[in-house]
């Protein structure tokens, strides 16, 4: 993709203006059916196999509402801090598109089912920023077009277009924010924690995976720059389908530096969609937008009005989970680690797996340290999200157990989670296998240790003198000779012993 | 046995089940029929010969091994061809859905199934119900019975027709502005627009969601009762259906009474444009209910004036959206696939070949109505007018028990006369718009021919929303003292065709 934008620097740009944001994400919801008729919703069908008259559009067919995805957008509204709607219509968004089956899409325009909230989200160093809801509504989701015979896949210069309507008719619940302003250079960075923690937070409910990778949640980033000092907002481009944290912070960055050189040399915005390319992390100019379009909406005839009872409202505020930002304080100050340390835990993935480990019977600094260090590394080398190891919290737990009890040290743990990672089986049947329980044969050991002590006299010396960091070595020896299978405190103890010195 | 085609739904069914006859002989008898005449009426746009004999047979098998027949068991049933069904062609009357097979049937279509009711073909439409003449058919237009050079009314004549040419006792009509009761008036039959949500609206394709209502056609009061039991209830799948018990309308039928009833005439329909001999004819009903015990009271429903332009903001935008689906993506007609066009270019040039003007009119009208800037004043104020409407019903209804109206302000006119002037032909509509408009129930029924030109006229009953039991008390008790009157049911001075 070649960038034919000029780009001021990111310093330069924010030196002069100001950016505003609005970003707007659509989320599938986990329900077993579609929004509107009875079909499933699984993922990786056949194509066009999870149809029926009602989500193909066909003459004659009817929508019904889903009520679990009423009581998703609901939940989900009150998570934040949203007012919900007494009564509400859904409403018809009418454009043409091959892959939308009715050509106009079951959406809500001026009585969305939430309104009016909040997310207060949390950046790197800790510091909160509140992110104002506009709404949230419920919607259902276009079919999806593949275009065969272009080069890159998209619709131009391709000799034809192949439609799978199963993911017609899944729901989506649409979240909209107000405009975000007071971010500074911190704006794209708010996208970004705005993002993640709405992820968190719909994963908490349990409504949906949320998984970006797979279209689960897709973000439209928003951005107008205006001149410090003045209040009007600028004229915004929107970059559509930005499908990954990384993306979203990218794409408002870019943006931010794209505007600021057309403002600067004296340039206008246009308003306009625009793609985002993750390969240089560039937006380029989608469809000029010249008047408005008109979606002609109007109340969709064919179905009731929504109106949740306050009661229901409620029962379903109390069964709401501790919100995700809570909860990781909660744990921080359990764990007793820094805002920082919790950040690198969540940017991880890693709190869940932690939180399953210590209830596993793990104290959470070791659940942390293995989590964090060993195999986050190993999730970073094979690419695989950490979550997505061979590996369960209650065998990381057992590994832990298996230190405590003195049965393995840490260079010996790290080869039974090697083992486990390798598909050899539970922790103790790795033990097993690969014979690496820790040498605690006192016998076996004073003789290790004697011979240690008699191959190495020079250093046995200065032990003897007082200099008992050089022990250090002797247990080395020990260790060396034992392949690694002792307990290196007690080797320390054994070898202080011999020599007649205290420790 | 005389001719099974003259016997009502009600004496077919006695006979089936009594022996006297079998469901093939009926259904046989009706095809034979149609067979005969269609070719002059046009009432069919598809027979369905097999399906028809093999639900027929079905019946029989039945009735042979001792089991229960539901009381229209055997009975003949020409369907409009707005409702789909599975694996016989719906054309709603368009050429944009020639060569398109259903995979699914309407609730209507399985429900008429399950009661043994033989469905012999689709009868012809206004395309997407959208006339008052059946004209507007991409398919040609149908003759009225009366007079072959006359519209059989609109939307559903092929149903009408269907009725009063004795090619079939019961029919199905859908009703948005008065596609069932002006079809009725116009060809001396019955027809019943139900309460709004009564029947399902599943599987019959959409033309203005909001007033779009299916119900039943027939030659009496009774056998339009009969089917309206079996196609009425609430049904999961049409969220905007009723969830409440069907009135007993067949009870209700059977128990023709008007003693004691407050009976409304509405003071604004009358007057210019409404032909002598059809307010002859209605003055003269609304005599003969007086004479039968009924109290007559005049009442006023002002916002009724609006009506008219207010159903020509709400269906035509309700249309724009509903016929947008008509893309030449999933099925029916596909014009440019050749190669050379973009999607975008085949849609437009399916939709440009399989639409008729009548169609491209509503949708241009509904799609500036709804557009960014014109809605409060268009759309908006339209639903305001709805409002009123309903307001005025419900006052009226306060007063009195039901309201009777001519159905229609003329009788049939002939095939071309309004078919270039779209305001003349709307006019056709003027008194059974409001009753769409507001959900509630009404009835035409025949009440005698005009005597300037000989052709029916008739008269329409509303009663409010979930009270279509009304409907059949008075309608049973006019029609048997019409026909203790005139000798014999209207329809028998029909020609002979
Ligand atoms: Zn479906």
């Amino acid at each position: 993709m070649t960038v034919t934008d000029d780009l001021v620097s990111y310093e330069d740009a924010l030196a002069s203006y100001d950016p505003v944001m609005g970003l707007e994400v659509h989320v599938e919801l986990g329900t077993r059916t579609k929004m509107f008729c009875g079909c499933s919703t699984e993922l990786g069908a056949e194509p066009n196999s999870q149809v029926c008259p009602t989500c193909l559009g066909l003459p004659g067919s009817l929508p019904v509402v889903n009520a679990v995805g009423v009581e998703s957008a609901i939940k989900i509204g009150l998570a934040l801090n949203c007012e919900i709607a007494q009564w509400c219509r859904f409403a018809r968004k009418n454009y043409f598109y091959p892959d939308m089956p009715k050509n106009f899409q079951t959406s809500q325009y001026d009585e969305p089912i939430a309104f009016n909230g909040y997310l207060d989200v949390a950046l790197e160093d800790g510091e909160v920023f509140r992110v104002e809801i506009e709404r949230a509504h419920m919607e259902e989701d276009t079919g999806k077009s593949t275009h065969i015979g272009g080069a890159t896949g998209r619709i131009h210069g391709a000799s034809h277009s192949l439609l799978d309507y199963n993911r017609a008719g899944i729901p989506l619940i649409e979240i909209v924010t107000k405009p975000i302003e007071g971010a500074g250079e911190r704006a794209p960075e708010v996208a970004r924690a705005y993002v993640a923690e709405l992820r968190e937070l719909i994963r908490a409910l349990g409504v949906s995976e949320a998984r970006m990778e797979m279209g689960q949640m897709r973000c439209d980033v928003n951005l107008s720059l205006r001149p410090h000092g003045t209040e009007k907002f600028g004229t915004r481009s929107e970059t559509k389908n930005v499908n990954s944290l990384r993306s979203v912070e990218r794409a408002a960055r870019f943006e931010i530096q794209r505007h600021a050189a057309v403002l600067s040399g004296g340039g206008t915005i246009i308003q306009e969609t625009r793609h985002f390319h993750e390969e240089d992390g560039s937006t380029t100019s989608g469809r000029i937008k010249e008047e408005a379009e008109d979606y002609r909406y109007f109340p969709e005839p064919d179905l009731v009005p929504v109106a949740p009872s306050r009661e229901w409202v409620e029962e379903l505020r109390a069964t709401l989970p501790e919100l995700p930002r809570v909860r990781r304080e909660r744990l921080r100050e359990e764990w007793g680690i820094s805002d920082h340390e919790m950040q690198s835990v969540l940017n991880a993935g890693a709190i869940d797996l932690i939180v399953a480990t210590v209830d596993a019977g793990a104290p959470a600094d070791q659940a942390r340290k293995w989590w964090m260090g060993e195999l986050a590394r190993r999730s970073n080398e094979d690419g695989v999200e950490l979550a997505a190891l061979p590996i369960t919290p209650a065998q990381v737990a057992r590994v832990c157990a298996l230190v405590a009890e003195g049965k393995l040290n840490d260079k010996l743990a790290r080869q039974v989670i090697e083992g486990v990672l390798a598909g050899e089986g539970d922790p103790d049947q790795v033990v097993d296998k690969r014979g690496l329980a820790v040498v605690s044969d006192e016998g076996a050991l004073g003789a290790a240790v004697d011979e240690a002590i008699a191959g190495n006299p020079g250093i046995a010396d200065k032990i003897r003198d007082g200099k008992v960091a050089a022990a250090g070595a002797l247990v080395g020896a020990v260790m060396k000779a034992t392949r690694g299978q002792a307990d290196a405190a007690r080797v320390r103890e054994l070898i202080l012993e011999r020599l007649g010195v205290q420790g | 046995m005389a001719d099974l085609t003259r016997l009502t739904a009600a004496q077919t069914a006695e006979a089936i089940a009594s022996g006297e006859t079998s469901a093939v002989d009926v259904a046989q008898a009706h095809l034979d029929r149609i067979d005969a005449i269609d070719e002059k009426v046009h009432a069919f746009l598809h027979v369905d010969t097999e399906g028809a004999l093999a639900a027929a047979r079905a019946v029989d098998a039945k009735r042979a091994k001792g089991e229960e027949l539901g009381p229209l068991a055997g009975v003949p049933l020409a369907l409009k061809d707005i409702f789909t069904t599975e694996g016989v062609p719906t054309t709603v009357g368009s050429k944009i859905l020639d060569g398109w097979i259903p995979p699914y049937d309407a609730t209507l279509t399985r429900r008429l199934k399950e009661a043994g009711v033989v469905i012999l073909g689709k009868t012809n439409m206004d395309e997407f119900a959208m006339g008052s003449s059946t004209e507007n058919s991409a398919f040609g237009p149908t003759g009225n019975p009366w007079d072959l050079t006359r519209i059989p009314g609109g939307s559903g004549g092929g149903s009408s027709a269907a009725l009063a040419s004795f090619q079939a006792p019961l029919a199905i009509g859908t009703d948005t502005g008065g596609s069932i009761r002006q079809p009725a008036a116009v060809t001396g039959t019955v027809g019943v627009k139900p309460t709004y949500g009564a029947v399902s609206r599943y599987g019959m394709v959409a033309f203005s969601s909001s007033l779009d209502q299916g119900g039943p056609c027939a030659r009496t009061v009774l056998d339009a009762a009969l089917l309206h039991e079996a196609i009425a209830g609430h049904d999961p799948l049409d969220s905007t259906s009723v969830d409440a018990p069907v009135p007993a309308v067949v009870e209700a039928a059977r128990n023709g009474d008007v003693r004691g009833l407050r009976v409304g005439v509405v003071k604004e329909f009358g007057g210019e444009g409404y032909q002598d001999g059809v307010m002859t004819r209605f003055h003269e009903s609304v005599e003969l209910l007086r004479e039968l015990g009924a109290e007559i009271v005049e009442v006023s429903c002002p916002s009724f004036t609006y009506a008219l332009a207010a159903y020509y903001l709400i269906a035509p935008s309700e249309c724009s959206s509903n016929l947008a689906r008509f893309d030449a993506m999933r099925y029916g007609l596909r014009v440019g696939d050749d190669g050379t066009h973009s999607a975008e270019e085949v849609t437009a040039l399916t939709r440009e070949a399989g639409f008729g003007a009548e169609v491209k009119r509503r949708i241009m009208l509904g799609t500036y109505a709804l557009s960014s800037g014109y809605y409060d004043a268009y759309y908006g104020s339209a639903q305001k007018v709805r409002t009123l409407i309903t307001r005025d019903f419900e006052r009226a209804f306060g007063d009195v028990d039901v309201l009777v109206s001519p159905t229609t302000p003329t009788t049939a006119f002939p095939i071309g006369e309004r078919a270039d002037d779209p305001m003349a032909m709307y006019l056709a509509d003027l008194c059974t718009i409001p009753s769409n408009l507001a959900g509630n129930a009404a009835m035409s029924l025949p009440c005698g021919l005009a005597p300037e030109d000989g052709l029916p006229v008739g008269l329409q009953i509303i009663a409010p929303a979930l009270a279509d039991d009304r409907l059949y008390r008075v309608g049973a008790a006019v029609e048997s003292a019409f026909i203790a009157r005139w000798g014999h049911p209207l329809l028998e001075e029909a020609p002979t065709l």
